[in-house]
């Protein structure tokens, strides 16, 4: 397959693109937030200091919000500016907007808010006092559960039983672009343009905020310098505070927010304990999996149910096991709110199980790769939610194929001689074989109702609508490939639609590795309705569609051709989300990583010297896209297993800026070697899977299973610092 | 004008360690900043019979582009190195280093260690202070407000032994979690160490044990030795308990090849 050239590549090589930051609004002011100082109280007060003119300033507070003070999301509790009562530290309460941002910057420091303190949950680990109850009865935001088989009867006659306790850190998202977004009124609708992953989810949550009809809001990303998550949920708050800040003051506002204020206030990846407990037989065969998973879901809701539900799905990883028992929790805390990072819940729960397997491996005294070999699903087993997978993967060859190109039993034995020769280095080697499930999660998508439009422009070419954002992992020319595939036209005859609410219809978010799989399949689906549309059949290609376009247009020259498609679930997909039982997924990708890593046990700081990444997408679209998602998503998941760690103060990040905050350099990254093995999905656009995700949930338990192999100590908990590690190896 | 702001003024070397904290810092200070990129003759560096000369403004990478520096003074070389990237080096002042008094600077060790002596200037005169007496506590130093560090001299002696050693946070432009220069001359060992004290500081004990063939048969007799040489702490880039074990195993296993009476010895059982 040819890999086509990315489509907007030169324009950001060459720094032609144009960010949000970088638009200039005539008459615009800048936009900032004042902030909670503290985890949780009542507020008291709100001074103003005399160091600056308040008369040349617009001030934004609860009592300027035109309709709810909420942000839509999954439920209503957070607000968009809290009023009486705050529940982590940076929660906005005022805002304030001048034509000069250095002037807001001075306003800032001259707004002291003061709050009488209450009891606050800064450990979720810990059962919370009733002082400390804000949610329900029990701070609990979501409790699931899976069940399968009889666990208990299976663990009591299990050959041997294995508990393990797993920890994984929060995780900042490090977009390059920092959260922005400019807002104004443009003939009596409001225009808000930034950056952002789900201009629908930003419309919705206008529309709410500020009681207008779609009629009267209109939301345009803009090219967007990276997500990863943090774009998903995020950028709704910071839009209905530039509208808000906009709407009073009657001129457009630009808020961007500087990295420190970035990392500070907005989401992370949520931090997870998961407790193991696995009944095998005397083969080596999983007989049990009773799996507790915890997520902190920071001091509101926001996506942490469907984070916990994607978890726990993913938590017995991609084994065949007849009795599994998955109970989850997202509990509240008074930190700043958790939220979607690519992954979503399945790194954390795979990280455990990864782990877990290692240590069931060496406890039975079977290699891990063995231990894998054996359990992995095979076509007609089922998954812990009773899930049948038949999609014809060999995944044991996925594993075969990773251990072979990485020379994992030979590595193994080199390590052992390395490793008694040197004096302070330690090499050892790790393997993690895992799954990510494609697109939202069980009936999601028939929730969604995804809608695409594909349109005969009257030179002929042929445009894709898509709310579908270009946030730097190829959309645009996946996309593109994608229509001139099914209509046998050059790339250069597709036009992608810039997302502008006002002209694309809602094809969902752009989250879930559903990009190319889902949507990719709604813009083929909108290719064959606009044939239809033209009165072509399927072998009409090329110029004989563009003849017919031309021909439209001359016959109806006030009537676009439209081709639409509106998502159906494929044939067969059933999901009860009352128990918790079906397909979790229209379709899952496959992988098996291993990791090398070098231990100086004069500095306890691990390096991983060899990564090789086997998986199994479906059709890869463009190889060189592919390739960079595996790449970036090791890497990504190598700063989250060794050296990305957010330093609690009060529940916000004392860590929050990149000097302190570390994630990997070049130079802490090595080769990475990636294959895919290719079995066209049939529901998929060009039979393409879910990529995006997928990396980031195998190398970190690869990379710890390397530093266990390599010390013979037993780690669990990431990030693995050196810190952690000489903690471990000095004092067990 | 640094009189006329009455001590109030920021000196602007490389700036490297202001744009980090900008705009934020400019609101703190909200003073005067002096920049003092214009004066010329503060960049050059030269070469005399007894010392190498820094000037004010000579920078990291000056320092690294010199092969002479590179073949006589090998450790000032390595620490330039390890600071941030080019991109800093070639900004980044060895005076502004020394001036911006982090325990965590890495070319201060490196000066130190081979017995520096800076020059104060101001309108009253000049004033030359060793660098290892430079420093009184955290970011606490021998310089007055009105006073500008104008030069460095680094003496031409010889030492048998020079090297850098960064832990960082990562393997490159990483801020230091522990650094230590080792240095051997006629003088005598130098041990200096960076981030495990509020600032960079000679170890003294671990020097003199050293020049006294001390047994270090351990990693552990280092440990107790630092132990009245360093005052690490818990901060957001590391733990004392960190600093101090791992400046003592990064320590002996430098010193174990170069030194019979470190590391196990000989005909012990």
């Amino acid at each position: 397959m040819r890999s086509s050239r990315r489509r907007e590549g030169i324009s950001k090589l060459t720094g032609q693109e144009r960010y949000v930051d970088d638009l200039t609004v005539e008459g615009c002011w800048w936009g900032m937030t004042a902030r909670s100082p503290v985890a949780r109280g009542r507020i008291r007060e709100i001074r103003f200091g005399r160091g600056v003119d308040w008369s040349e300033f617009v001030v934004v507070d609860h009592r300027d919000i035109p309709g709810a003070n909420q942000v839509r999301l999954i439920e209503l509790d957070q607000p968009v500016l809290a009023s009486d009562r705050v529940r982590h530290v940076h929660e906005p309460v005022v805002l304030v907007a001048h034509r000069s941002r250095q002037m807001c910057r001075r306003a800032i420091r001259e707004i002291e808010i003061v709050v009488d303190p209450e009891p606050a949950v800064l450990d979720y680990r810990i059962k919370p006092t009733p002082e400390q109850i804000q949610y329900g009865p029990d701070n609990v935001f979501k409790h699931l559960r899976i069940e399968k088989g009889d666990v208990d009867r299976a663990l009591a006659s299990a050959a041997h039983v294995i508990e393990g306790v797993y920890e994984t850190g929060a995780q900042e998202h490090v977009y390059l672009e920092p959260q922005g977004m400019i807002a104004g009124e443009e003939d009596g609708v409001l225009v808000v343009r930034g950056s952002m992953q789900c201009p629908y989810y930003v419309l919705n949550a206008l529309m709410h905020a500020l009681g207008r009809d779609e009629s009267h809001v209109r939301v345009v990303q803009t090219p967007t310098g990276g997500g990863f998550g943090g774009k998903e949920d995020f950028p709704s708050n910071l839009a209905v505070h530039a509208a808000l800040l906009a709407l009073k003051s009657g001129r457009p506002i630009k808020m961007i927010y500087d990295r420190s204020e970035d990392m500070g206030s907005t989401t992370k990846r949520h931090p997870s304990l998961v407790r193991h407990r696995s009944g095998v037989d005397s083969q080596g065969r999983l007989v049990a999996q009773d799996i507790e998973m915890t997520i902190d879901g920071g001091a509101y809701v926001t996506l942490s149910p469907v984070v916990l539900s994607r978890g726990i799905i993913h938590a017995a990883g991609p084994y065949a096991c007849e009795n599994v028992r998955i109970v989850g929790r997202a509990v509240l805390s008074n930190s700043v709110p958790f939220g979607a990072f690519r992954g979503f819940g399945a790194p954390q729960s795979q990280f455990a199980n990864e782990r877990h397997m290692d240590r069931i491996a060496r406890t039975i005294g079977m290699d891990p790769a063995e231990l894998r070999r054996r359990n992995l699903i095979r076509d007609g087993q089922t998954t812990s939610t009773g899930q049948v997978i038949s999609d014809g993967t060999d995944r044991v060859e996925v594993l075969e194929r990773a251990l072979c190109r990485s020379g994992y039993a030979q590595k193994k034995e080199e390590c052992v001689s390395f490793n008694a020769a040197h004096p302070y280095l330690r090499r050892g080697v790790g393997l993690a074989a895992f799954y990510h499930g494609s697109g939202f999660t069980g009936s999601g998508e028939v929730y969604l109702s995804s809608c695409v439009d594909v349109a005969g422009l009257e030179d002929g070419r042929i445009e894709i609508r898509t709310a579908n954002t270009e946030i730097g992992q190829g959309t645009l020319t996946i996309f593109a490939t994608i229509a001139a595939e099914r209509l046998g036209l050059d790339e250069s005859q597709i036009v992608i639609a810039e997302p502008d609410t006002a002209r694309v219809p809602n094809s969902g978010p752009t989250v879930a590795s559903r990009t190319a799989m889902v949507v990719g399949r709604l813009i083929e689906r909108a290719c064959d309705d606009l044939r239809r549309t033209l009165g072509l059949s399927e072998a009409d290609t090329g110029q004989r569609l563009r003849d017919a376009i031309m021909k439209w247009w001359a016959e109806h020259p006030d009537t676009e051709p439209v081709g639409h498609a509106r998502y159906e679930s494929p044939p067969g997909v059933l999901w009860d989300d009352q128990t918790y039982r079906g397909d979790a997924y229209a379709a899952f990708a496959w992988a098996t990583h291993v990791a090398e890593v070098e231990v100086d046990l004069r500095t306890f700081a691990t390096r991983v010297v060899g990564f090789w990444a086997v998986q199994e997408v479906g059709r890869v679209i463009n190889q060189t896209l592919a390739r960079g998602q595996i790449q970036g998503g090791v890497v990504q998941a190598i700063g989250w297993a060794l050296m990305e760690d957010c330093v609690w103060d009060d529940g916000a990040m004392a860590n929050a800026q990149l000097t302190n905050y570390i994630i990997p350099t070049a130079c802490d990254v090595p080769s990475i070697d990636v294959e895919f093995l290719e079995n066209p999905y049939p529901h998929g656009a060009m039979g393409a899977k879910g990529i995006g995700e997928l990396p980031m949930d195998g190398p970190a338990p690869a990379i710890v299973n390397a530093v266990v192999d390599a010390l013979g100590v037993e780690a669990s908990a990431i990030p693995l610092t050196p810190e952690r590690l000489m903690e471990l190896v000095t004092h067990g | 004008m640094l009189s006329e702001a009455g001590g109030q003024a920021t000196l602007l070397g490389g700036t490297t360690d202001l744009f980090v904290h900008w705009p934020e810092r400019m609101l703190d200070a909200d003073g005067v900043f002096i920049d003092l990129s214009g004066v010329g003759a503060l960049r050059a560096h030269r070469w005399e019979d007894e010392a190498l000369v820094l000037g004010g403004l000579t920078t990291f990478w000056d320092i690294i582009q010199d092969e002479r520096a590179d073949r006589e003074m090998p450790v000032l070389v390595q620490a330039a190195r390890t600071v941030g990237a080019v991109q800093i080096q070639t900004r980044g002042t060895w005076a502004g280093n020394i001036a911006n008094a982090s325990p965590a600077a890495d070319g201060v060790a490196a000066l130190m260690v081979r017995d520096a002596v800076v020059e104060l200037t101001s309108c009253d005169g000049i004033e030359t202070i060793r660098l290892d007496e430079f420093y009184l506590g955290y970011k606490q130093m021998r310089l007055r407000r009105d006073q500008i560090i104008t030069s460095i001299r680094v003496p031409r002696q010889s030492c048998s032994v020079e090297r850098f050693i960064k832990v960082g946070t990562r393997q490159a432009q990483a801020i230091s979690k522990i650094g230590v220069a080792i240095a051997q001359s006629q003088a005598g060992w130098r041990i200096v160490a960076n981030s495990v004290a509020p600032a960079v500081c000679r170890c003294r004990t671990v020097e003199r044990a050293l020049d006294d063939r001390v047994p270090l048969p351990h990693v552990d007799a280092l440990v107790e030795l630092l132990g009245s040489d360093v005052s690490p702490i818990d901060d957001i880039r590391s733990t004392a308990a960190y600093r101090r074990g791992v400046l003592a195993r990064v320590l002996y296993h430098e010193l174990a090849p170069l030194c019979e009476w470190v590391g196990p010895q000989r005909g012990a059982s």
